[in-house]
């Protein structure tokens, strides 16, 4: 396996693509012609070779390009990266989780040798070479979080289990769609999903909670969530919405296909082994509308999802008064033929 | 959800007699593989295959976190038990074939912690040997208070004294000696987190004199695993599965309905960790709840049960199942 790394942007000129390979790869997210909120967690296992779901930490063509983009909005924002003092055992657990599954899954590039605590990485995409001390701190130039997620594409949050309630203690966070770690660091599980709509009434959190605590070394868990963003924005974050958020004003039938995305979240979760914390990397992959018709099946079917959404989910995920516009411009690629099951191209 | 933690294949490395009624056990990976890290508190399921029957029991992990090669448990013999405690001391031989479940931890060190002060009372040093390993290379700030019967029962009490001086605190029943709990969780530093594992009857005194002294819940941290308790035969009907089933005197519910085939959810197997929470569909008669799981709201319903400890007596009971 080979992958060509792109140099692209996500911001200002928006050089961001996909290649057709990664298109065929995409995490497509809606089973069926419509959408509605599920515990929808199943583990995380290798699955279907050449998917998102093949390796514990999927490296993609954007690689190189996410890690600057990542670099850029931390060092305009250092608050993105933040662990409270108990947290850096699980940032340490991260790392290993981190090293030891992409040395194994990635051999052409990476490499970790280890000697005890004497540990030597090295990172070919992004030209990182370390040598360093297990458990010592003083040894890498970050602390353990921030140095492995600077290297792994994704947001970060890292959860200490107690109480019998998780915590938002630790994050690296510059991938989000629009909800900030500066905000919810400290806060527990249901303070943080406090603004999502109608899910509380469903019963839904009470539910993922139990699951989540539960979730046990060996077996991690995985699901997907998706929105929409206008412009390849990796960081469409509140503190940065005055930036991005006038850009949704920019939209029209003619520029739709280049400037809309679909934006799908994996959402992954491991138990950390020494911390007993619960890391949450959340990864994001986007596809532009133009890219996402080339697949007939998917077509037909993202314009019946966004039709038929209920109306808070459409406010929620920010593209209500876009939507009548998104809707009629897929319609062109709808011919309301039947689509088959599950979420792979035909 | 599959049915309990990934089970990891091992092999019985060692058995060592610790005194007159506790032994050590450590485990292999049969396939010369390290052993997942775990943290301290952690426990494990160990399978027993014993004649006819599947026993699973948790037992907590007391090997060094740190140490991949294997893990370690430590056994105290139950001769009034359901058995399985006899089992592993008399059946278990180094070199025996055996599987046992990933760590699962439910008595995890609060890492906030300013201070840790543990009490252990018998055989509930395991988890605290291990969180002490843990801790000690971190320089942890802890703090053990051990109640043990006798000197010679004192399992390990000798090499804490020697490796951690005057962090151990050793108690001896036939001595008259009992913790000062009042003084002793009275005089904690802001920041102090408790825990306690041992005897039903110290960690009820511990969480009640705690609570009287106003520390908050979160500070007091505390694992008791029940064994589940014997009792009379009782009859279920498992509607998904449509079965009919019988527990036996010694058998547990969970037990009973593994025996038939039918894979349900467990982690603890000891009533704490909610994970077997099952459905009661139509009963008529009485539950006998024993787990820490249920609310009192829950239990006087009859609307659920945790199999692994409770049992049930009556004419009809209907699990969904």
């Amino acid at each position: 396996m080979t992958i060509i790394f792109k140099e692209e942007t996500f911001h200002d000129d928006f050089t961001f693509r996909n290649s057709p390979e990664a298109v065929k790869r995409f995490p497509f997210p809606f089973p069926e012609d419509s959408y509605m909120y599920s515990v929808n967690l199943e583990p995380h296992k290798s699955y279907r070779p050449g998917s998102v779901y093949e390796r514990t930490f999927d490296v993609d063509e954007h690689y190189v390009s996410e890690m600057r983009d990542r670099a850029r909005v931390l060092a305009e924002d250092p608050l993105r990266c933040q662990s409270l003092p108990h947290m850096t055992l699980a940032g340490w657990d991260l790392l290993e989780l981190i090293m030891t599954s992409k040395a194994e899954e990635y051999p052409e590039l990476f490499e970790l040798h280890r000697d005890g605590a004497k540990w030597h990485w090295i990172n070919r995409p992004l030209g990182i070479e370390q040598k360093f001390t297990f458990l010592d701190e003083t040894t890498l130039p970050y602390g353990p979080m921030e140095y492995i997620t600077r290297q792994t594409q994704g947001d970060f949050a890292v959860l200490d289990q107690r109480d019998d309630n998780l915590w938002m203690d630790a994050g690296m966070v510059t991938t989000q769609a629009d909800w900030s770690l500066d905000f919810d660091i400290g806060m527990n599980f249901f303070e943080w999903h406090a603004p999502v709509p109608k899910a509380h009434e469903m019963g839904i959190f009470q539910r993922a909670l139990k699951f989540l605590l539960n979730i046990q070394q060996g077996s991690p868990a995985r699901r997907l969530n998706w929105t929409m963003t206008v412009n390849p924005l990796l960081d469409t974050s509140p503190e940065n919405y005055h930036k991005w958020g006038v850009m949704k004003k920019d939209l029209t039938l003619e520029n739709m296909g280049q400037m809309m995305h679909l934006r799908v979240e994996l959402q992954t979760f491991f138990r950390l082994p020494r911390s007993n914390a619960l890391v949450f990397p959340i990864r994001c992959y986007l596809i532009k509308l133009d890219e996402l018709v080339t697949v007939p099946k998917w077509a037909r079917r993202f314009h019946r999802v966004i039709r038929d959404l209920p109306t808070e989910l459409a406010t929620y995920k920010g593209f209500v008064t876009n939507r009548p516009k998104i809707v009629e411009w897929l319609s062109k690629y709808d011919d309301g033929a039947l689509t088959s099951p599950g979420i792979w191209p035909d | 959800m599959s049915a309990g933690a990934a089970k990891i294949p091992v092999r019985v490395a060692e058995v060592t007699p610790v005194n007159e009624l506790v032994t050590r056990f450590r485990f292999v990976r049969r396939d010369g593989g390290l052993m997942p890290t775990f943290s301290g508190g952690a426990h494990t399921v160990v399978e027993m295959n014993d004649k006819d029957r599947v026993r699973r029991n948790p037992y907590s992990i007391m090997s060094d976190p740190a140490d991949r090669e294997g893990y370690s448990i430590s056994i105290r013999r139950d001769d009034n038990g359901r058995g399985g405690s006899l089992f592993m001391h008399r059946q278990v031989r180094p070199g025996m074939e055996m599987v046992i479940s990933n760590p699962v931890n439910l008595f995890a060190l609060d890492l906030r912690a300013r201070k840790h002060l543990l009490l252990a009372g018998g055989i509930g040093i395991t988890p605290f040997l291990a969180q002490i390993k843990q801790l000690s290379p971190m320089n942890g700030n802890f703090e053990l208070h051990y109640s043990v019967r006798t000197a010679s029962l004192g399992s390990y009490a000798d090499e804490l004294v020697a490796n951690y001086r005057s962090r151990v605190h050793l108690y001896r029943d036939d001595r008259g000696e009992q913790i000062d709990l009042p003084a002793l969780l009275d005089g904690q530093p802001l920041g102090t987190h408790v825990y306690v594992c041992g005897p039903k009857g110290m960690i009820a005194w511990v969480r009640k004199t705690a609570t009287a002294l106003g520390w908050p819940r979160e500070a007091v941290h505390h694992e008791e695993f029940l064994a589940p308790a014997s009792g009379k035969p009782f009859e279920v009907m498992l509607a998904r599965s449509n079965k009919v089933i019988k527990v036996g005197e010694h058998q547990s519910l969970l037990e009973a309905i593994e025996a038939a085939g039918v894979e349900a959810p467990y982690l603890c197997r000891g009533g704490a960790c909610g994970q077997c929470e099952t459905d009661v569909i139509e009963y008529e008669g009485t539950f006998l709840h024993k787990d820490h799981w249920l609310t009192p709201t829950q239990c006087a319903s009859g609307a659920k049960v945790m199999p692994c400890v409770s049992r049930f007596e009556g004419k009809t009971l209907v699990l969904d199942r």
